[in-house]
Order: structure tokens, then C-alpha cells, then sequence
């Protein structure tokens, strides 16, 4: 499998802090590759490397073949770079379907268009709505997503990052703060999409992150300390020192 | 919330149609009523809806607060005084004229601003505007501090807008198109984008967006619709001064929109006519008039910080088959 995203020597300092010291990291095409780490790790800071909202201090990011570490956030999503927010960031004021709509008009056709009604286009509907579908949220395009459960805006987060047809999407902790069913119902759907794009799912929940992951990562300090397959992490001593340990006496 | 098909006239939009109707009504009314002073006072609620309008679309629609949005209502007045000198007398080439000097004024002082968030933007254009105001109060071939008086009223194809009722219905026309225009605008695309990014900038980059084109278009459109207005008021009162775009006038267009209710655009044409007529009002009985005014504004801000639009939607609410849906803020 050829890597579609590599990540080489990335650091970035906050003051005298480095949150990400070092990072070396590479993405095969087609896999989902986790990053777990304890909290502190700088897991959402490497996240906001990777997506373009934050620049690195120095390191670079190749996609594809390409050199984006300069790229901005638009240029990454348009090249197939999407990402979900861990602190769920929706649209408030307007509707679930709005919400997807605007990430498929991104990427069909011109936003400068000052007349016909967007709320009519059919195309761009039906393409909201099937990523809706996906996550099993159809029922309610016409809510407005501040009405929406927490459980609910994880799906609709999921649903807006699809809609943007990424080819890899970074999942910043897409269980955080779900439970039971709900949790269930996203393990599943990251099941499937795992056959069709490549993920980098951080999470805390080990119990996921095992049963979905091809690959892991674990981010301890800024450094990854072990990168391979769930088995072959788990059995890693500085991991379990690092961070398994500390988990299972909690 | 939008399915064309079976789309009723949303109630923002019957509550326009029913002041355009109201204000249609007010010529007659005044000849009746033989009282011209009316007509006077309805031509500038008018005039001062097209700027609230104008500025609703950027603060209401887009977020960016423009404390200098009066600018662009000097910069029409001017073009209407500067054209006069140039031999152009045509209404329509004046408000190009004001139209091109606001789009170039705009674009150049909204990429700057639009660098800076929150009450660095309010102070940002607030700065830019003062610079536009003592401009013109250096140039004292425009009269300097005290303006310029017009010699005549423009021309619109030729005819002259003598006889107040030509200019009322000219006013109301200019505001009834641009009115329809950003209600297009508000439901396109572009629209979109905007409210998208007056709700959560980072999640439209997220999705692909670069916000400071749409924000920076939405800030000249602005402009440009802003200095129509001008160019009427400076025909309104035969007037020009560099007054009109005094940081008091950008003050009062926001405390029109909030006054009317922020985002809606009726709220804004509401709002100027109310703060108008109130202004008119409360001269009659005191001086300091401003006071009493300020109280009112007090009062809506604490118990509807929606505006006039707001306090519609409650009544609607509790009105029986006035069923609100409470989706998307009134602005569907």
C-alpha cells in the first residue's frame, strides 16, 4: 500500500511548551490509523496540523505526493482533506440540511451566486441528504442543529465532514461524550467507511480504537513512542507504561 | 423551511410589502392632509431604511460590525455634488459615480479591516470613516466643514426630480428594488456562505471555504447600496456636508437595526422608519429629545433584544393560525 499521507519531523511550540515534538508519522492508503495518546498529548494540536488551521513551526505534511504543509484549510478540503471538530462546531442558526448543503456547494460550482435560491438547488439537496442518510440523520434535515442532541451533533459533524467527499478524513474523538447506542451507531458507520476512505481517528475509547484501528499510533508528549498494528501496540512496554497501564488502573 | 412548492409568503416578507404599501400611501395622504412637512419626514425614514438595509446585510447577515458605515452615505452625497461640478446631472451616473467611489473606497479599507475581529473591526472602520469625514473637510472647494449647497436636483432620464412627490416615489422605488435585491441575495449561495460564516467561520473553512472573499464582497455591496442612499438624501435636502458620514450617523444606523431586529432586513427598513419618526417626534416636545430617545432604545434592547421583528414574532406566536415555526431566526 502506497502512504497517502506523511507526516516528517513536525514540531510546533506553544512558548516553551512543544506539543508536538518531532512527529513522524505515515497514513496507507485505505487504512484507518489511530492516534491515542493521554490527555495532554498534543493529539487535537497534531489534528489542526494536519487540517491546516495551524501552521507548523517547522516539518512538513505531504498528501498524495504533494508538499501542503503551507496549504490553507479550503486547499487541503478541496485536494480531499477533510476533518471533524472534537468540540462539536455546526452552523446553530441554521437547518441540519443547510448545514451539509453548504460543504456540498463548496465543492459544486461558484458560492458567488447573489440570486436564485440555494435552498431550491435539487442537486445539492439530494447530495446533502444522502450523506445524512449515511449517518442516520435524514429525519431530521429540517431541524435547526442547535435543537439537536449531543449525540445527534456528533452524527451531523460526521455527515458535513462526508459531504465534502473527503478521500481522507482526520476524526477528531467523534465518540466524545456519546454513550451506549449512540456510540454503537458511530462504531458502525466508521466500519463502513473504512472500506471507502482512509481515517485518522483519534479517540479515547480503547475499546474502539481496537476493534476499528489497521494501525495505531501513540502520541505521548508530542513523540510518537510506538506506531504499528492493535496487537503489536499493545503488547509495546512503553506504551503500557505510558499510557495502557495508566488507563487499565483507572 | 424551503420547499418552494409550497412556500407561503414568509412573514417577513408580508410585513414589508405592508410598509412599502403604507409609505406608497403617504403622498396623497399628505396633500390631504395639506401638510408637505409629512412627505418631508417620510422621504428620510426612507432614505434611511436603503442605509440601515445596507448595513444590515454586513452586520445582520455577515457579523461584521461597521461602525463607519455612514461613509458611504457621505461619499453618495458627495458623488451627487461632485457630478454636479462635472456636468452630471443624470441621477442613475451619479449613483454610479457613488457606487464606483464607495467600491473603491470599500474594497480597499474592508481588506484591511477584515484583518481584525470583534472591537478591533468596530474601531478599524470607525477609524476609516473619520479619515473619509476629514477629507472632506479639508477640501474647501466642496465647501469644507459647512458642505455645499446644490444648485439644482438631479435629472433622472432627462427629467427633472422637481416636485417632492417625484423624489418620494423615486426614493420608494430605489428602496423597494434594493429591498428585493438582498432578499434574493439573502436566500442565494452567496447568502449562504455569508450566514455560514456569521454562525462558525472555522467550520466553513473546514468545509472548503475561504471567508474573507465573501465577507469582503458582502462589505462593498454594502457600500454601494449605502451610497444610493446618499445620492438621495444629498437630493432630498439639496444639500452635501460632511455630516452625513459623522460617526453620530454610523451610531444611528446600527441603533435603526437594533431598534427593527438584526438579520431580517424588514427589521432594518422597521427600524430606520421608527427611528425617524421618533427622532421627529420627540424634537416636538423637548430639546433634548435624545434622551428620550436613548431611554426607548434602552427599553428594547432589554425586552426585545430582537427588535420590532422580534416582538412580530412573539405576538405571532401567541396569535392562533399565526403559527411561528421558530426556524432559521426569521430569516426564511
Amino acid at each position: 500500500m502506497t502512504d497517502l499521507l506523511e507526516v516528517r519531523d513536525l514540531r510546533k511550540n506553544f512558548g516553551a511548551l512543544a506539543v508536538t515534538d518531532g512527529v513522524d508519522m505515515r497514513v496507507a492508503e485505505g487504512e484507518l490509523h489511530a492516534v491515542i495518546g493521554p490527555n495532554g498529548a498534543g493529539k487535537t494540536t497534531l489534528i489542526a496540523q494536519l487540517s491546516g488551521q495551524l501552521a507548523p513551526d517547522s516539518g512538513r505534511v505531504i498528501y498524495a505526493g504533494r508538499d501542503i504543509t503551507r496549504a490553507d484549510m479550503a486547499a487541503r478540503v478541496e485536494a480531499g482533506l477533510a476533518r471533524s471538530f472534537q468540540i462539536t462546531a455546526l452552523l446553530p442558526g441554521m437547518t441540519v440540511l443547510e448545514n451539509v448543503a453548504l460543504a456540498v456547494q463548496a465543492r459544486s460550482g461558484s458560492s458567488f451566486r447573489f440570486w436564485r435560491d440555494a435552498g431550491s438547488e435539487e442537486i445539492t439537496n439530494a447530495q446533502a441528504r444522502m450523506a445524512l442518510d449515511e449517518v442516520g440523520l435524514a429525519d431530521r434535515a429540517g431541524a435547526l442543529a442547535s435543537a439537536l442532541s449531543h449525540g445527534e451533533q456528533r452524527q451531523l459533524e460526521l455527515a458535513v465532514a462526508l459531504a465534502t467527499k473527503p478521500r481522507l478524513l482526520l476524526l477528531d474523538e467523534p465518540l466524545a461524550g456519546t454513550g451506549g447506542a449512540e456510540a454503537e451507531r458511530l462504531i458502525a458507520l466508521m466500519q463502513r467507511l473504512k472500506k471507502r476512505l482512509t481515517l485518522v481517528l483519534i479517540e479515547h475509547d480503547m475499546d474502539a480504537v481496537f476493534q476499528l484501528a489497521d494501525r495505531i499510533s501513540v502520541l505521548v508528549y508530542g513523540r510518537i513512542v510506538a506506531s504499528g498494528p492493535p496487537a503489536a501496540v499493545r503488547a509495546d512496554p512503553a506504551v503500557r507504561a505510558a499510557y495502557l497501564g495508566e488507563e487499565e488502573g483507572a | 423551511m424551503s420547499t418552494p412548492a409550497t412556500r407561503t409568503l414568509a412573514p417577513r416578507l408580508s410585513a414589508a410589502l405592508a410598509i412599502f404599501v403604507v409609505m406608497a400611501a403617504v403622498p396623497p395622504l399628505a396633500l390631504a392632509l395639506d401638510d408637505p412637512f409629512l412627505m418631508v419626514i417620510a422621504s428620510r425614514m426612507l432614505v434611511f431604511a436603503i442605509a440601515a438595509l445596507s448595513l444590515d446585510l454586513i452586520l445582520g447577515y455577515g457579523a461584521m460590525v461597521s461602525f463607519g458605515h455612514a461613509a458611504y452615505l457621505g461619499i453618495g452625497a458627495y458623488a451627487v455634488a461632485l457630478g454636479a461640478r462635472w456636468g452630471v446631472t443624470d441621477l442613475l451616473a451619479q449613483i454610479l459615480l457613488g457606487m464606483g467611489m464607495s467600491a473603491a473606497f470599500a474594497t480597499v479599507t474592508g481588506a484591511i479591516s477584515l484583518r481584525t475581529r470583534g472591537v478591533y473591526f468596530i474601531m478599524i472602520t470607525l477609524a476609516f470613516a473619520q479619515m473619509a469625514y476629514f477629507f472632506f473637510v479639508a477640501q474647501s472647494s466642496l465647501g469644507g466643514d459647512d458642505g455645499v449647497a446644490l444648485q439644482a436636483r438631479s435629472t433622472l432620464l432627462g427629467l427633472p426630480l422637481e416636485g417632492d412627490q417625484t423624489l418620494y416615489y423615486t426614493i420608494l422605488g430605489a428602496l423597494v428594488a434594493i429591498y428585493a435585491g438582498l432578499y434574493r441575495l439573502t436566500l442565494s449561495r452567496f447568502g449562504r456562505v455569508l450566514k455560514g460564516t456569521r454562525e462558525n467561520a472555522l467550520r466553513m473553512q473546514a468545509i472548503g471555504y475561504r471567508p474573507f472573499r465573501y465577507q469582503l464582497v458582502a462589505y462593498v455591496i454594502a457600500a454601494c447600496l449605502c451610497s444610493v442612499a446618499g445620492v438621495l438624501l444629498a437630493n432630498l435636502t439639496e444639500y452635501v456636508s460632511p455630516a452625513y458620514m459623522s460617526w453620530h450617523r454610523s451610531g444611528e444606523l446600527i441603533v435603526m437595526l437594533v431598534f427593527g431586529g438584526i438579520g431580517t432586513l424588514t427589521g432594518a427598513v422597521a427600524g430606520a422608519l421608527v427611528a425617524v419618526g421618533l427622532e421627529e417626534l420627540l424634537a416636538v416636545f423637548s430639546e433634548h429629545w435624545r434622551l428620550g430617545f436613548g431611554l426607548i432604545l434602552v427599553l428594547v434592547v432589554l425586552f426585545s433584544p430582537d427588535g420590532l421583528t422580534g416582538l412580530m414574532r412573539r405576538l405571532g406566536l401567541r396569535a392562533p393560525g399565526l403559527r411561528n415555526d421558530g426556524e432559521g431566526r426569521g430569516d426564511d
